[in-house]
């Protein structure tokens, strides 16, 4: 089949609400993200629900990570990257100057592309943060550091080593201690950038195993490595084109009947 | 509730802590900009006077031949001429750049394109050595070794420019050589595969195409080189003889602006032209530093727009 | 001549060249060393100088050298590291960021000999310390800041960004960030920068003629008093270090041994030099296993 240009006109498009049934717990509000004069992220206006995963997906330079790292405010950390619009969290908008990202942070937790432990012990890559958001009770770090690691099915691989240094671990095992050390700060959110795209086939099913085990108690929010992942894992997908937000709607309804032909030449392979 | 009470600023401990982390690296950061800021305004502020406080001309001062400090022409001229000071400074470095390119070349292209495994093993490490051995061992070589060599050779106390310049070559040559091969060593391998591809001997290949694409760092490390000949006092004070006159051969005591500094800096009083002048050679060398400083810069800014 | 003849000739003329450096090395080390070790004896280490007669030691200037060195990178170090942290974690790319970074650049130029007068100008002077350690330390930590700031600041900027977007996903500040993981990381680098600048600033001796002083007052080993004039601790004392006692006797000429006494000195800052350098090397390796195999 010949493949068609891809639609772009966001009018056109179908997004949605959520249904009466689900609770949301984050949102944006025309959320536009600028690097510099350059408009990466062109008003995206989505709300996520709770407890759920929701899988951001779109053909690369759809800035889907962009949109991912403002939710957390994590942009700020970028020279020359601007963010306007709302992002509202219990209530607030988080993405007001007056807000504490510290706080945010905390509560909006994040994993990365790559598996980035700190170059400690693998206690004290969880321990660490806890610490310095003002923990010291040694019984408290200690369950806390059993907990996110039974969450996040590490534990039994990693309890008689714990203080041994997480860089010494395989790459699946450090991305899941990644995910342990966010859990332990028990966050609302997790925002995970494409946590799969440095793991092998087996360890890419480890994490997401643990991660469908994971929105029992947090709400999720992945860009994931590819289509198939979203299919896999996701109940919700968001369709990202070039800064825009096409289509928004349950995995299923996305990969199946798709109401827009761009999304559906994207889910079918056909584009990207 | 009470989570949300967490997002309120006024509670932010890690504010504070980023606010204060952030503050305390500026100051430090001011810090060495304040003294840069404050060398440069003292010295050369020091160094005026000679000509706002003393009334010396400024063409006494700078084509003046005689160093009297303290005594006048009969015109009543103060006898502050620094020509031979400038002069021997500005020779002593020449000649020791003159020197060391195309030693300190050659042997990066030795370390590069003939024999990196030599280079590596046995090269580097003598010039890793070379660059740690403290100026004043330098002078005191100079001073047991050089110099009488230098007598024997020509005759005379061996004290000159001659054996400054030697002094400086051995002192320059470790820098000026490990920076040759960082310039070398930036040159993109396919041009070198380009030129062996055209039927280029290893030759043709480094001097046509090698040497002509690594030609501003080149620059850059003989420029490096000639600041540091410039600056160095102790090592040319101890070999030079101090004389404060123009010299007529390399092989009779002359002096250098670091050397007549170093040598009387302690013997004049504060506040008198003896003193104030020579704060007017420590002008020139920190003017000096600062005109080495811009070439390098100029030489950067040339090369990244041809490469 | 053909051109293989050229290639030939040119080749066999730049063996020479890299030889002559090796060379040169060699026998520059074979002097200081041959001349220097046989001076080594239990009075050189232990006797203080003596000025106009045969059989003084050096143990005054050793441990001014040494004392000063460690005053030295006590107080060059917070601020090279505080500037580090600031131009490779908080420096905004702007016009500020380009002159602080030239100035920095203009400072690490400048011959010692100036950093050395200026040093006499205001701490000897103005600020009336006199020849003294302290202002002999504060000269060479002018001196000794550039280089040590773009060390630190290498080393920080080695260790990769996701380190920090870890720190600051965890809602971590900045700054707690960087000194608690990042530069943890980088100690390997950071500490190899240090014990290299230590090898500069030991062997450094024109930041230090019209600051420390060159003279070395006898001192009193047993006294601990650091008020005290005899004090080895008192750094208000002036303080001849090694490599400033070379040049001097040097270039006054009356000590009768003068030559000898160079010699072993100059082996033992050769020697140090090495020392720093091997030390660097050890420790930056050690630690760098420590870090990633805890």
């Amino acid at each position: 089949m010949a493949v068609r240009p891809i639609e772009t006109d966001v009018t056109k498009t179908s997004i949605k609400k959520l249904p009466e049934n689900l609770t949301g717990v984050i949102s944006t509000e025309d959320l536009h993200v600028y690097y510099g004069d350059f408009e990466a992220i062109k008003g995206v206006s989505l709300e996520f629900p709770k407890n759920q995963i929701t899988a951001l997906i779109g053909p690369s330079g759809s800035a889907k990570s962009t949109y991912l790292r403002s939710l957390n405010r994590m942009n700020d950390e970028i020279k020359g990257a601007k963010v306007t619009g709302k992002i509202l969290y219990k209530g607030r908008d988080i993405n007001a100057s007056d807000v504490d990202v510290y706080s945010v942070r905390k509560q909006i937790g994040m994993v990365f592309q790559r598996p980035n432990p700190f170059s400690k012990s693998i206690y004290e890559n969880i321990a660490f943060a806890l610490k310095r958001h003002g923990i010291k009770d040694k019984n408290v770090l200690d369950e806390a550091v059993e907990t996110s690691l039974k969450q996040a099915a590490l534990w039994d691989q990693v309890k008689d080593r714990l203080h041994e240094s997480a860089i010494g671990m395989s790459g699946g095992q450090q991305q899941r201690l990644c995910i342990a050390r966010a859990i332990a700060l028990k966050p609302d959110v997790l925002l995970l950038d494409e946590p799969a795209s440095a793991l092998d086939p087996i360890s890419t099913a480890q994490v997401e195993e643990t991660l469908l085990e994971l929105k029992e108690n947090y709400s999720i929010v992945i860009v994931p490595h590819n289509m198939q992942q979203a299919s896999r894992i996701s109940d919700y997908t968001a369709f990202f084109h070039l800064g825009n937000v096409l289509e928004y709607d349950e995995t299923r309804t996305v990969f199946t009947r798709p109401a827009i032909q761009a999304t559906e030449d994207y889910v079918s392979g056909h584009y990207g | 509730m009470e989570q949300i009470k967490d997002t309120q600023p006024t509670r932010s401990t890690k504010r504070n802590q980023e606010r204060f982390g952030k503050t305390i690296s500026l100051i430090a950061t001011l810090l060495i900009v304040l003294v840069v800021l404050s060398i440069l305004f003292f010295v050369l502020s020091r160094g005026l006077r000679t000509f706002t406080q003393h009334d010396v001309s400024v063409l006494d001062f700078f084509a003046g031949t005689e160093w009297r400090p303290g005594e006048t022409d009969d015109a009543g001229n103060a006898l502050v001429g620094a020509l031979p000071m400038i002069v021997g400074s500005f020779v002593v470095t020449l000649l020791s750049a003159l020197l060391a390119t195309p030693v300190s070349i050659g042997a990066a292209v030795f370390m590069t394109e003939v024999s990196p495994k030599a280079g590596k093993k046995i090269l580097q490490p003598a010039i890793e050595l070379l660059v740690g051995i403290p100026s004043v061992v330098y002078g005191f070589i100079g001073l047991t070794v050089v110099v009488p060599f230098v007598r024997q050779l020509v005759g005379g106390t061996g004290f000159g420019m001659l054996a400054g310049t030697l002094v400086l070559f051995v002192m320059i040559l470790p820098t000026t050589t490990s920076m040759a091969v960082d310039a070398l060593n930036a040159v993109p391998r396919h041009y070198r595969e380009a030129s062996f591809a055209m039927g280029g001997t290893r030759w043709q290949t480094i001097y046509r195409v090698v040497l002509r694409a690594a030609m501003p760092g080149l620059l850059t490390a003989i420029v490096f080189g000639m600041a540091r000949a410039f600056g160095e006092a102790l090592a040319v004070q101890m070999v030079i003889g101090n004389a404060p006159v123009l010299p007529d051969s390399f092989t009779t005591p002359a002096s250098t602006l670091t050397s007549i500094l170093t040598m009387n800096m302690g013997n004049t009083v504060f506040g008198t032209l003896e003193n104030d002048v020579l704060w007017s050679l420590a002008s020139i060398l920190l003017v000096m530093s600062l005109v080495f400083n811009i070439v390098t810069r100029w030489i950067g800014k040339k090369g990244a727009i041809k490469g | 001549m053909n051109p293989k003849k050229v290639d030939k000739a040119a080749i066999a003329v730049l063996y020479v060249l890299a030889a002559l450096i090796v060379l040169i090395l060699a026998s520059l080390l074979a002097f200081i060393l041959i001349r220097g070790i046989p001076q080594f004896s239990w009075e050189f280490f232990t006797q203080p100088a003596k000025t106009f007669e045969e059989g003084g030691g050096i143990i005054i200037q050793l441990f001014n050298s040494f004392y000063m060195l460690l005053i030295t990178l006590l107080i060059s170090t917070p601020v090279a590291l505080g500037a580090a942290i600031y131009l490779s974690e908080y420096a905004p790319q702007n016009a500020l960021t380009d002159f602080i970074r030239t100035a920095i650049e203009v400072l690490s130029s400048l011959p010692s000999i100036v950093v050395g007068l200026f040093g006499y100008l205001i701490f000897v002077i103005q600020w009336g310390f006199g020849f003294s350690i302290l202002s002999g330390s504060l000269a060479l930590m002018i001196f000794n800041l550039p280089l040590l700031t773009r060390t630190i600041e290498d080393a920080l900027r080695a260790i990769p960004g996701a380190q920090r977007e870890a720190g600051l996903a965890l809602g971590l500040s900045r700054w707690e960030t960087v000194t608690r993981i990042v530069l943890p990381a980088a100690m390997p680098g950071i500490l190899t920068g240090v014990i290299l600048s230590a090898g500069r600033i030991f062997g450094e001796a024109a930041a230090l003629i019209y600051t420390a002083g060159q003279s070395a007052p006898a001192l009193d080993f047993t006294n601990w008093n650091p008020r005290s004039i005899s004090s080895p601790l008192n750094i208000m004392r002036p303080a001849e270090t090694l490599a400033v006692h070379i040049w001097k006797v040097n270039s006054e000429g009356i000590m009768p041994d003068g030559a000898e006494i160079s010699a072993g000195a100059s082996a033992i800052l050769i020697l140090a030099v090495l020392l720093f350098n091997l030390l660097a090397r050890y420790l930056g390796r050690k630690l760098q296993q420590k870090l990633t195999s805890a």
